[in-house]
C-alpha cells in the first residue's frame, strides 16, 4: 500500500516536470531561433501599371517631372519579382511567440505624392511612424473595418509637420490607406501577429526570429490575394518558401 | 482527467465566442447627459417611431427612405459619428450624440427633434448607441478642450488667412472659401460617396452647429467618416480661433469679422494658393524689404 503510494506520487511528480518541460520548452530554446526566407515571383507578363495624373497640386507634377508616377497595383522588379508583397505566419505560432513585438518603428513617408513604403507591414501593437517629406499638405486617412477593433481615424499633416505616431490594436489584412487632398495616394497597412517580413525590389524576403516549428506562411499581395504554404523551422536552420503569382 | 480539459477547453471556447454581444445585452444600454438617464428600451418605440424610416430597422442606416436622400443617414452599427467633441478615431460622449439630435444635421435630411422631450432625446442616444457592439467594449474620447475665444482683431483675421494658406484649407474649399478648390471634385466619404466641401459663402449652416466653438472644435476633432481631417496636432488653439475669425469674413451674414476685413481691404488668397500681395507698398519691385516687413503679419 504504501509502495504503491510512492510510486504514485514519483509518477505524479515525473509527470509534472514533464508537463513544465513540455511548457517551457521553446523559451529554453528561444536563442536558437530560426528563420523563414524565399522569394515571390510573378509568372507571366506585369499588367500595365497606368500613369498618374497628378496635375491636382503642381508640387506633385514638378516632382515626377522625370520619373512619370504610376500606379502600384503590381511591382514587378528584377528577375521576376514582386515587391510589396507581404509573409507572415498564419497558423503554428505559440501564443507567448505572437505576442512578441518587434521594437523597431516602420516608418510611412509621404514622398512625392505617393507612399513610400507602398505597402507597410506591422505587428498588432507595434508603433508606427507616419511622417511627411513633401511641402505640400497631406491628410492620413485610414479605413480599416472598426468591427475588428481598429478604428479610422483622419488627420492633417501639413509641410514640416512633426511625425505621427500611432500602432493598430488587432489584426487586420489589410487596412487601405488614403489622403482625400491627392485621390491617386493610395496604400495598405499590414497589421499581422508575430513576426513577418516584405519583399524587397528583387521579391526576396527573411521572416527573421521564428522559434522552431511548423508553420503555414501566408503570403499577401494586393490585388493578386493570398497565398499559403506549409514550412518547417529547424532551431537556428532556414526554411525555405517561394511563392508564384500568376499575372492575371 | 482529459475529461476535465475538455470541459475547460469548452468554456475557453465559448468564452472566447462571446464577443458577439447579445441583443439583450446590448439593450442593457444606458446614456448619460447631465443628470438625464437614458435607456435603450425606453428609446426603442420613439426611435421606431421617427427614425426606422432613414435609419433603418437594425441601424445601418438603410431605411426605406435612406435611397432618395443625400447626404445618407448615418449608420449607427459602426459607430462613426461627424460631430464630437472627442478626437479622430475615438467615440462620441452622450452629450454630442443628444446634442446631435437636438441640432439636427444642418445642410442635410436630419432635422433637428426639438419637439422631442429632452428625456426622450436621451433614451433615443441609449437606442442608437445599443446598435455597435463598439460601446460595450471601448470608451467615448477624452473631449478637447475649448479655450475662451479671444477679441476679434484685424491682425487675427489677417493671421487667420495665413493659417487658411499654410494649413492648406484651400485646397478642398477653395481660395476664396466657395468649397472649389483642385481636390474638391474628387472628394468622397469613408463609403466611397462623392462629398462636397463646405461652401462658406453660402450660409453659416455647420453641419456639427453654427457657433465659433463648434467651428473650433470640427478643426481640433475633424468629421469622422468625411475627408475632413483633424488638424490637432498641427494647430495651435490661438490659430484654431484666427481661422474662426477668418472664415466668418467670408460668410453671407453681416459678422464684425466681415466689417473688420472690409474696413482693412482684406484679400482672398492668390490662385495658386499663395496669401496676396499686401497693396500697402506703393513702390513696384524695387522694394522687397518694404513689402516682407509688411507681410511679417501674415506669415509669422
Amino acid at each position: 500500500m504504501k509502495t504503491r503510494s510512492k510510486v504514485a506520487g514519483m509518477l505524479a511528480a515525473l509527470l509534472l516536470v514533464a508537463t513544465v518541460a513540455l511548457t517551457h520548452g521553446p523559451k529554453v530554446s528561444a536563442a536558437a531561433n530560426g528563420k523563414v526566407t524565399g522569394t515571390v515571383k510573378l509568372d507571366g507578363t506585369a499588367p500595365h501599371m497606368k500613369g498618374i495624373d497628378m496635375s491636382k497640386d503642381p508640387f506633385c507634377v514638378k516632382y515626377h517631372a522625370n520619373s512619370p508616377a504610376q500606379l502600384e497595383l503590381v511591382v514587378v522588379g528584377k528577375n521576376g519579382g514582386l515587391e510589396n508583397v507581404v509573409l507572415y505566419l498564419s497558423q503554428g505560432l505559440s501564443a507567448e511567440a505572437a505576442s512578441q513585438k518587434p521594437s523597431t518603428t516602420p516608418v510611412f513617408d509621404q514622398k512625392g505624392c505617393q507612399y513610400t513604403p507602398h505597402v507597410l507591414a506591422m505587428d498588432v501593437g507595434q508603433e508606427y511612424k507616419v511622417t511627411t517629406s513633401d511641402p505640400t499638405a497631406h491628410n492620413i486617412h485610414p479605413e480599416p473595418n472598426p468591427m475588428t477593433g481598429n478604428i479610422p481615424w483622419n488627420r492633417s499633416q501639413p509641410p514640416g509637420a512633426a511625425p505621427i505616431v500611432q500602432s493598430w490594436k488587432a489584426e487586420e489584412v489589410a487596412i487601405p490607406v488614403k489622403c482625400n487632398i491627392h485621390p491617386w495616394m493610395h496604400g495598405y497597412h499590414v497589421v499581422v501577429k508575430g513576426p513577418y517580413a516584405t519583399t524587397n525590389d528583387d521579391g526576396s524576403y527573411t521572416i527573421e526570429n521564428v522559434p522552431p516549428g511548423s508553420y503555414t506562411v501566408t503570403a499577401w499581395q494586393e490585388t493578386y490575394g493570398t497565398q499559403t504554404q506549409k514550412v518547417t523551422v529547424a532551431g537556428g536552420q532556414a526554411a525555405t518558401a517561394n511563392f508564384t503569382f500568376k499575372a492575371k | 482527467m482529459l475529461g476535465t480539459v475538455a470541459v475547460l477547453l469548452l468554456g475557453i471556447t465559448c468564452w472566447a465566442q462571446q464577443t458577439e454581444y447579445s441583443e439583450q445585452q446590448r439593450l442593457n444600454m444606458e446614456s448619460h447627459v447631465g443628470n438625464m438617464t437614458g435607456h435603450a428600451t425606453i428609446g426603442a418605440p420613439i426611435y421606431k417611431r421617427f427614425c426606422i424610416g432613414c435609419h433603418g430597422v437594425v441601424g445601418d442606416g438603410q431605411g426605406e427612405n435612406a435611397m432618395w436622400i443625400d447626404p445618407k443617414p448615418r449608420n449607427f452599427t459602426i459607430a462613426i459619428f461627424r460631430c464630437r467633441s472627442t478626437p479622430t478615431g475615438t467615440l462620441p460622449t452622450d452629450t454630442d450624440l443628444y446634442d446631435t439630435v437636438g441640432r439636427g444635421m444642418l445642410n442635410s435630411n436630419m432635422p433637428h427633434w426639438l419637439p422631442l422631450t429632452n428625456q426622450d432625446r436621451v433614451d433615443l442616444v441609449a437606442y442608437v448607441k445599443h446598435f455597435s457592439p463598439r460601446w460595450l467594449t471601448e470608451k467615448p474620447g477624452t473631449p478637447i478642450v475649448i479655450p475662451p475665444e479671444p477679441p476679434v482683431t484685424a491682425d487675427r483675421i489677417k493671421e487667420g488667412r495665413a493659417v487658411f494658406q499654410k494649413m492648406e484649407c484651400w485646397k478642398c474649399h477653395g481660395v476664396t472659401g466657395r468649397g472649389n478648390g483642385p481636390s474638391a471634385a474628387t472628394l468622397t466619404d469613408d463609403e466611397n460617396r462623392p462629398i462636397l466641401p463646405f461652401n462658406f459663402h453660402d450660409s453659416q449652416r455647420f453641419k456639427c452647429g453654427e457657433t465659433d466653438a463648434a467651428m473650433y472644435k470640427d478643426f481640433m476633432t475633424g468629421l469622422d467618416g468625411s475627408p475632413m481631417p483633424s488638424f490637432a496636432d498641427n494647430l495651435k488653439p490661438d490659430e484654431a480661433w484666427e481661422l474662426v475669425m477668418y472664415l466668418r469674413t467670408l460668410q453671407p451674414e453681416d459678422t464684425v469679422e466681415k466689417q473688420i476685413a472690409k474696413q482693412i481691404g482684406l484679400k482672398p488668397l492668390e490662385p495658386n494658393g499663395q496669401l496676396p500681395e499686401t497693396p500697402a507698398t506703393p513702390a513696384p519691385a524695387g522694394n522687397p524689404a518694404g513689402e516682407k516687413s509688411t507681410n511679417s503679419s501674415g506669415t509669422k
